[in-house]
């Protein structure tokens, strides 16, 4: 049984062009899938769309997005909300923009768990500094009481990750959480989101240009190209053999240190005309309806 | 083969704006503390290092978009450690740069002819339109390219756009710091291979700063590993993968995620 199981899912922009296609897939409790795509294949927009966080100017016109077997679509704003509120959270890229620069570590922390999940400030704060200490956080005390700016990136998205982990959600949703971070720093993170997803048994929906980094992290895969799914297969067997032409370029352009003849191979035209072409079919499919 | 880029014990300070007091002169940080290397005509070399290991920086002292503190710089047999705007002036139609973020490099309201000629009339060269033709087709851009605006243009476009605005001024040198990492894989690919194809043909020597070491490989003949502002390994970029010296070199690459089982964090 799949915590997420996303059926079908189309976003346009309002009056505009589909952004997503009939989307569907499914994250198992406890498991990480993979979101590639190049930029604007709408990887992130999935993530939104299940946290309910759409930009105003865009709306779904059809799907489901079942969690735990509700779908979000079908319950009122209010309810929607406090169903994602309680079972999920986010790791966003920037750690910088995602905590507010003028407010101390801990209460950004603790604040969420006070105000709307109703925990005692008490019980808040010792959450907080057992989430810190387990983000691998040196000093928890002094961390708490600094400002963002006060730390260096590693350590801020540490935080956002401790934070995410904090109410013990069932469904994370990391959206690129190391694109913004040095390789070195990169390993250390992507380590300890591993390590906390399998210690927490949470489902991970791990949005990523970088196929190294999903063959590190998660177990299933989804590829997009415009909005649409190419490609949904158990990781080992997407690198053993990708089994559209796209997600097959795709690999073929990613480069490898230890094979200097291999990657770097611009996706051919034939490919990326072949998959234009599945996408403009699959636009005058739904059409007609 | 002779040496375009000599460089002697280059030390260069910047102001530390987080130590700056309310009232009074921020006080200096050392980036590059005392480099020493040399850039040989027609290579391709690589510059390696995590955030803040002074790459960047480095690079731009090699352009003297800063000016060092200490040690020199010879470009061509020039010393430029100290040059004045005004000196500097001729020579920068020689050291050229590509910037990461095409988008901010280029201007928004310039078409791209107006983008690549800019340079070329400020340097007062003749026959512009025929130099900025070269130019697009060296990048392998349409002619008819040259009255979009950047904001019509694709992320690999826009950096061709940039390499082209670099070359048309048929410079020896171009610093290109981090050009590919804003982009999607596909045209990363794309621009590598057009820029190994333009230093082949054009007889360019290249800087080429990225913390992708990946990419450094594919590209560049010798790679230069900085660290905190020192330089930690500089050696044919070959023998630095096959058997990298220093304890950074062999971090950096071992954290670099492959989809390979043999590779395994600990």
């Amino acid at each position: 049984m799949s915590f997420l199981s996303i059926r079908n899912l189309s976003v346009r922009l309002k009056n505009g062009p589909p952004l997503l296609r009939r989307v569907s897939l499914d994250v198992a409790a406890g498991e990480v899938r993979g979101l590639v795509g190049e930029s604007g294949a709408g990887k992130s927009m999935i993530g939104k769309a299940v946290l309910g966080i759409l930009p105003p100017s865009v709306e779904i016109t059809e799907g489901e997005i079942l969690l735990d077997g509700t779908d979000l679509l079908r319950l009122s704003p209010k309810d929607s909300r406090r169903r994602i509120g309680a079972t999920c959270a986010l790791i966003p890229q920037d750690p910088l923009t995602a905590l507010n620069p003028s407010h101390r570590i801990g209460p950004q922390i603790t604040d969420r768990l006070v105000d709307i999940l109703g925990w005692t400030r008490a019980a808040a704060e010792a959450r907080a500094r057992d989430l810190v200490a387990e983000v691998q956080i040196a000093d928890p005390a002094r961390v708490l009481r600094s400002y963002p700016h006060e730390l260096s990136g590693g350590m801020r998205q540490r935080i956002l990750i401790a934070s995410a982990f904090a109410a013990e959600p069932k469904l994370i949703v990391a959206d690129e959480p190391t694109t913004a971070l040095d390789v070195t720093v990169q390993k250390q993170i992507l380590k300890l989101i591993a390590g906390m997803q399998a210690r927490h048994g949470t489902a991970l929906l791990f949005v990523t240009h970088d196929l190294g980094v999903v063959y590190k992290v998660c177990q299933q895969l989804s590829v997009l190209y415009s909005g649409m799914v190419v490609e949904d297969s158990p990781v080992a067997d997407f690198f053993a053999a990708p089994r559209h032409p796209y997600s097959a370029a795709l690999l073929a352009a990613t480069p490898k240190y230890t094979d200097p003849g291999a990657g770097l191979h611009p996706v051919p035209d034939a490919v990326i005309d072949a998959v234009r072409a599945e996408v403009a079919a699959f636009d005058r499919g739904a059409a007609r309806g | 083969m002779a040496d375009l880029y000599t460089v002697t014990n280059l030390r260069l300070s910047l102001a530390d704006m987080t130590a700056k007091p309310l009232f009074g002169a921020a006080p200096g940080i050392e980036i590059l503390k005392g480099l020493s290397f040399t850039i040989p005509k027609g290579t391709v070399v690589g510059i390696v290092g995590g955030s803040g290991s002074g790459k960047s920086t480095l690079g731009r002292a090699l352009v003297r978009l800063l000016e060092p503190s200490d040690g020199a710089i010879r470009f061509d047999g020039t010393d430029i450690t100290h040059l004045s705007e005004s000196a500097l002036r001729p020579m920068r139609r020689r050291f050229q740069m590509i910037f990461q973020d095409p988008m901010s490099a280029l201007n928004p309201r310039h078409r791209v002819s107006t983008i690549i000629s800019e340079p070329l009339r400020l340097h007062a060269l003749d026959a512009i339109p025929d130099r900025t033709a070269r130019a697009l087709d060296h990048v392998g851009l349409p002619q008819h390219f040259a009255t979009r605006y950047p904001h019509e243009l694709s992320g690999g476009q826009r950096q061709r756009v940039g390499i082209a605005r670099a070359i048309a001024l048929e410079p020896d040198f171009i610093l290109a710091d981090e050009i590919v990492s804003g982009l999607d894989v596909s045209s990363q690919a794309q621009v590598l291979n057009l820029l190994e194809k333009l230093v082949a043909d054009l007889g360019l020597t290249l800087a080429f700063i990225s913390h992708d070491l990946s990419v450094i490989r594919r590209l560049c003949q010798r790679t230069i590993v900085l660290y905190h502002g020192g330089i930690v390994e500089d050696r044919p970029t070959a023998d630095l993968f096959a058997d990298p010296q220093a304890a950074y070199t062999r971090d950096l690459l071992d954290a670099i995620p492959l989809p390979d089982p043999a590779q395994v964090w600990t």
